[in-house]
């Protein structure tokens, strides 16, 4: 989900009075510690009990077989591995897969290649280009709910404003939503619009912080605009541009409700991922399998979690 | 492709002026593009059910009607008061929880603070499905489901880990002398953290409750799985449930869309320097 995408460290220039300050670690006061933890009490108990134990819940759901009547009774026997070697034998396991990936991989390339070349262009100093770039930003605050509810009527087969344009230039219309061949892309191009205004904004701060002395070196040594940015610009970004697409990725697995709300994965599963799957197994059905769905979530979770380290590695490393 | 053209206050008059002008043209036509689906959700709010189905469809609301409004008045309203309840729950909730962390790992450095710092970063990966149906586990059992307090308190899950980091990284750039002198004139430490600390952090106060609010007003995950059969439900499911039922009125369902729109488009009129910074917050180290 591009959407609740912000998160970490550090704050820019911008929110922080004297960020720099921030460089100088202050030393550690004698008896800080009881009174430090005193007012860090009340977030690690609520990580506990509503990150932690959720998520231990959810485990211990994927471990059990559970039935509606022992979901509310909380008496179902312990299984194992069985959810999990269900699931993997299960014939949506191997699409539902592949349609993360693409979905995932899919959507962060374009949304980070308009991104950067939107970025590149804003760096250029025209009249409002300080407005333009902040209605940029309208995709990415909008309600997801809004967004896709906005696309599943401009997709419509009969009545579309997508059909009709492409009418205009005589191409037979498509069943975005409803044809098993569109769904997966549809909800790919309304996931990229909605995602490259994050990566505009990463992308372009990341460009204002590589010094202007050096664009100007390369040019009077006489490189092309285009080589300027290929052979100067491009690889400064490198550390930015890394952490964009690690971000991006960790937050387009997770992706739910646009595609839930398009399509709720279907028709016939073409446009399912692991987090409609797990959801659709779990309160998708008048017969709820929570067992399976759990599982199908934690797989979800171990992919996220996955690149959400290698951020945090490449993050770190960064000078 | 002249990437820091601005910093040259060369291009005075002549073609340089042609040229930016050509950019601002540029950049208008790319706007046009990217706002398009925001400007086909304005017009079809104020279309005629009678013109919703004309092939081509009509691209400016000319013949324009208000039964989309009209029908959000009527029916809508309860779910916008929700979603207005459960956004500032949200909002107090976060900062109750994110300052008071925020200023003890900036600033009072325990031991173990950075482990905490990366579990909240951790926290901020796991996808909502899955914290979802964890929360749908629990609150059965307790018997929370379909409650504000309860969707309030899922809802907050997105917001603190964000809220902490910036909290962190905004206060440890007070300096260190401002406490000091608070501690000389004898201030506790939580003294000191509501009459010192807190007065000068409202810019990092002001970010992460727009954040906290809009996150919780754009939740959908958290409201379908956990207040699904409730009395009281979000704006989301209002949509949502409209989608669902009554397939014809698009205008109504653009409506409601586009009133669901209002607090995104406020914040970004009112407080577009701390939703860039927002966004960007840590994923660039300055």
């Amino acid at each position: 989900m591009a959407h609740d995408v912000t998160t970490r460290v550090p704050a820019p220039a911008s929110t922080g009075a004297g960020t720099r300050a921030a460089k100088q670690r202050p030393r550690r006061r004698r008896g800080g510690n009881w009174a430090a933890w005193a007012f860090l009490a009340p977030i690690v108990i609520y990580l506990l009990a509503f990150y932690a134990y959720p998520l231990y819940r959810n485990l211990d759901l994927s471990l059990r077989h559970y039935t509606v009547r022992s979901f509310v009774r909380g008496d179902a026997p312990f299984s194992g591995l069985d959810n999990y070697r269900a699931v993997f034998a299960d014939p949506t396991f191997g699409p539902a897969l592949l349609h993360t990936l693409v979905f995932t991989f899919v959507s962060i390339a374009f949304q980070f290649a308009i991104g950067l070349a939107l970025a590149v262009f804003f760096t250029q100093s025209f009249r409002l280009s300080a407005t333009l770039r902040a209605l940029f930003l309208v995709p990415w605050l909008l309600p997801l709910i809004v967004s896709a509810s906005t696309w599943t009527w401009m997709l419509n087969s009969d009545s579309g404003i997508v059909n009709a344009a492409l009418g205009i230039v005589n191409i037979d219309a498509v069943n975005w939503l409803t044809s098993p061949d569109w769904a997966l892309t549809s909800v790919i191009v309304a996931n990229v619009w909605i995602g490259i205004p994050f990566n505009l904004v990463v992308l372009y701060s990341g460009l204002q912080a590589i010094p202007a002395e050096v664009h100007e070196a390369a040019a009077i040594d006489g490189a092309s605009g285009w080589q300027r940015f290929w052979r100067v610009t491009f690889p400064l970004l490198r550390p930015v541009s890394a952490i964009t697409l690690l971000l991006g990725l960790v937050y387009t697995l997770k992706v739910f409700d646009l595609i839930w709300i398009m399509t709720k994965g279907g028709p016939a599963g073409a446009s399912s991922t692991f987090a409609t799957w797990s959801y659709q197994l779990s309160f998708g059905s008048l017969l709820p399998e929570f067992g399976p769905g759990a599982a199908v979530g934690n797989l979800l979770i171990i992919m996220a979690l996955f690149f959400g380290l290698l951020y945090i590695r490449i993050q770190r490393r960064t000078p | 492709m002249t990437v820091h053209a601005g910093r040259h206050p060369t291009t005075v008059g002549g073609r340089g002026s042609v040229r930016r002008h050509a950019k601002t043209g540029l950049g208008l036509f790319f706007t046009a593009i990217m706002l398009f689906p925001v400007y086909w959700m304005i017009n079809v709010s104020f279309t005629k059910d009678t013109n919703m189905r004309s092939d081509p469809p009509h691209l400016f609301p000319l013949d324009g009607t208000l039964e989309g409004y009209r029908a959000v008045l009527d029916q809508q309203l309860p779910y916008l008061g929700t979603s207005l309840i459960v956004g500032l729950g949200t909002v107090a909730l976060t900062l109750v929880l994110s300052a008071p962390a925020g200023y003890a790992l900036a600033k009072l450095r325990p031991k173990g603070g950075g482990v905490l710092s990366f579990v909240l970063l951790i926290a901020q990966m796991i996808p909502g499905v899955i914290m979802a149906m964890g929360f749908y586990a629990i609150y059965l059992r307790l018997g929370v489901l379909n409650t504000v307090p309860g969707l309030i308190l899922a809802d907050s899950t997105i917001a603190v880990p964000f809220g902490v980091l910036i909290f962190t990284a905004f206060m440890s750039g007070i300096p260190d002398e401002l406490i000091h002198a608070a501690m000389i004139d004898g201030a506790s430490r939580w003294r000191t953290f509501v009459s010192v600390i807190l007065p000068v952090s409202r810019n990092a106060i002001v970010t992460v409750s727009l954040f906290a609010f809009l996150w919780a007003w754009s939740d959908f995950v958290f409201a379908t799985t956990l207040d699904g059969g409730g009395d009281a439900q979000p704006i989301t499911l209002g949509i949502y449930h409209y989608i669902g039922n009554n397939n014809q009125q698009w205008n109504a369902i653009m409506a409601t869309a586009v009133i669901a729109s209002i607090p995104a488009t406020l914040l970004l009129i009112l407080a577009q320097r701390y939703v860039a910074a927002g966004v960007t917050a840590g994923a660039v180290k300055d």
